[in-house]
């Protein structure tokens, strides 16, 4: 495929996977069959309609759900349970309300017992980051949907994880908001240069954000198609009108259509 | 077409001629703290006109309603007794020793029934079974078992309280978001981190408020258990005014131990709002 000829080296090996849910009465094949190499420094995307098992896939590299089939390999070590190498962002807001946002950037931070000055110093490095500096010492409460997963971001990035898995994160965000955190995340994702896995059933949204996308398909969910972004490193509003950024969001839709 | 918009003008026009009123009770609408406190004061002036148009006017024997401001009276006589205030202190004793027992043993229990299935299929399914039993049916068991000193009191309002708060416990341990466990395991908590760092913070604010809840139905039992083989306590004092058909007695017991709920459910309320601020 396309896809084989720039994957840098790679961080993240899903060979065969797959997932059956089955209760007494029924079994329901949620993955069938998923092959794919996420390379270190990636952003990568999938994308597919609700119910192809994008999530699930998600759940499983954080290891919060189990792979009835195949092998999942980050650094060339099998995944067992949830770790810290994996950091997540969730579509609904998880912060930890009782913590400040200092304190919930610090999360992870303290309970790996790193002292105090330097936990401090590393929160304050993202607060500049997300750009939520006057905000250090405000609770969840009163910040905006925007502003709660930028934090969700920085608490998950704090922790210096291999890979950071993201599961719809701006999808109860309204328009402009999400635009305007996609520009964010990747100003976050060059400067830290961190791997990325991000879900989205968003075209436009995949497509300004990824540098290889992959199309899920349902019942089973499976990759039907993955796609290389071919747009310049460097994306802003212009990007959206580019030629190859329609031509792409054309295709993907037409995909995506059945 | 114009005629048609003409019409329609009309119509309108008829429309705002006759507005339609909105109605004064509105379902979930604020009404402002002045007037919640002046109608909360209303509603408390209303019972005690009630009260004293009927007692003034003897529509009922005095015997059994006596006059408000005899009850008044008896109550601040009866508050100047130190006699008074002991029953007070030793039902402040019992309600509390059987309320924190009753927490101490039930919410670490509800905490372990909520969190894992294991527990849950252990603890609950008995306790559901005793809830059913009225508490004040053990009287009898308790007095043969501890006799009739101040731990029958105490395990009274323990068993009225306990199977409660381990199954409400448990409740609000399985509705903690999930996902706040998933943050801290993807951010590297183990198994005693996630109790200990968000289980138990998330629940808190709701352990309060079922223990102010649950509070309130210390002193119901306590009342019970001061009806029986007792020589101190309000209930004690209450039953005693009884049997003299001192009415007035009855009144200021009741009225003291509705003062006392009431105290401790502000406190409750106080510590919630304290606490919890980032609610």
């Amino acid at each position: 495929m396309r896809a084989a000829a720039i994957r840098p080296e790679p961080l993240i090996t899903i060979s065969g996977l797959g997932k059956v849910y089955r209760t007494r009465k029924s079994e329901f094949e949620a993955l069938r069959n998923i092959n794919l190499t996420i390379g270190k420094n990636e952003f990568l995307t999938l994308i597919g309609p609700s119910g192809c098992g994008k999530s699930t896939l998600l759940r499983i590299l954080a290891g919060l759900e189990e792979a009835t089939e195949g092998t999942l390999l980050i650094d060339g070590e099998p995944i067992i349970g949830p770790g810290a190498d994996r950091g997540m962002v969730f579509q609904n807001y998880t912060l930890f309300p009782w913590l400040t946002v200092r304190e919930n950037i610090e999360y992870g931070l303290k309970l790996n017992g790193m002292p105090p000055p330097e936990r401090r110093a590393i929160s304050d490095h993202y607060l500049k980051l997300i750009r939520l500096e006057p905000f250090a010492d405000s609770y969840p409460k009163e910040l905006s949907g925007g502003m709660k997963q930028r934090v969700a971001i920085a608490r998950a990035l704090a922790n210096k994880p291999k890979v950071l898995l993201m599961d719809e994160p701006f999808g109860a965000l309204d328009a402009q908001t999400k635009l305007e955190m996609q520009q964010i995340l990747l100003d976050v994702w060059e400067k830290e240069k961190t791997t990325v896995v991000f879900i989205t059933h968003d075209i436009e949204e995949a497509v300004f954000l990824s540098q290889r996308l992959c199309v899920m398909g349902s019942k089973p969910g499976r990759i039907i198609s993955e796609h290389i972004v071919e747009l310049p490193a460097a994306r802003t509003e212009e990007t959206r009108l580019l030629p190859k950024f329609v031509s792409l969001r054309r295709e993907l839709s037409a995909l995506l259509k059945h | 077409m114009e005629m048609k918009m003409e019409a329609v003008n009309g119509g309108l026009l008829e429309v705002k001629a006759a507005p339609r009123k909105r109605p004064k009770l509105q379902i979930f609408k604020e009404i402002g703290p002045a007037r919640f406190f002046g109608l909360a004061v209303g509603s408390f002036a209303f019972i005690l006109i009630v009260w004293l148009l009927i007692s003034q006017l003897e529509l009922v024997n005095p015997v059994f309603l006596p006059k408000p401001q005899n009850v008044l009276a008896e109550m601040i006589h009866q508050l100047g007794t130190g006699e008074y205030w002991a029953h007070i202190g030793i039902s402040v004793f019992r309600v509390t020793a059987g309320f924190l027992l009753a927490c101490a043993v039930g919410i670490p229990l509800g905490i372990f029934a909520g969190a894992f299935r294991a527990g849950s299929a252990v603890i609950e399914p008995p306790m559901e079974f005793i809830r059913y039993m009225p508490a004040v049916a053990f009287i009898p068991l308790i007095m043969v078992w501890v006799g009739i000193g101040e731990a029958a009191k105490i395990l009274l309002i323990f068993i009225g309280c306990f199977f409660q708060v381990v199954l409400m416990v448990a409740d609000i341990t399985r509705r903690v978001n999930p996902d706040l466990l998933h943050v801290s395991y993807t951010l590297g908590g183990n198994r005693r981190q996630v109790i200990k760092t968000v289980l138990l913070p998330a629940i808190m604010p709701e352990l309060v408020s079922m223990m102010r809840l649950i509070l309130g139905w210390a002193w119901t039992y306590l009342v019970v258990a001061e009806l029986i083989a007792v020589n101190s306590g309000l209930g004690y004092a209450i039953m005693k005014a009884q049997r003299f058909l001192n009415t007035e007695q009855i009144f200021v017991g009741i009225i003291v131990i509705g003062l006392l709920g009431l105290i401790s459910d502000r406190l409750f309320a106080f510590v919630h709002k304290r606490c919890f601020h980032w609610l």
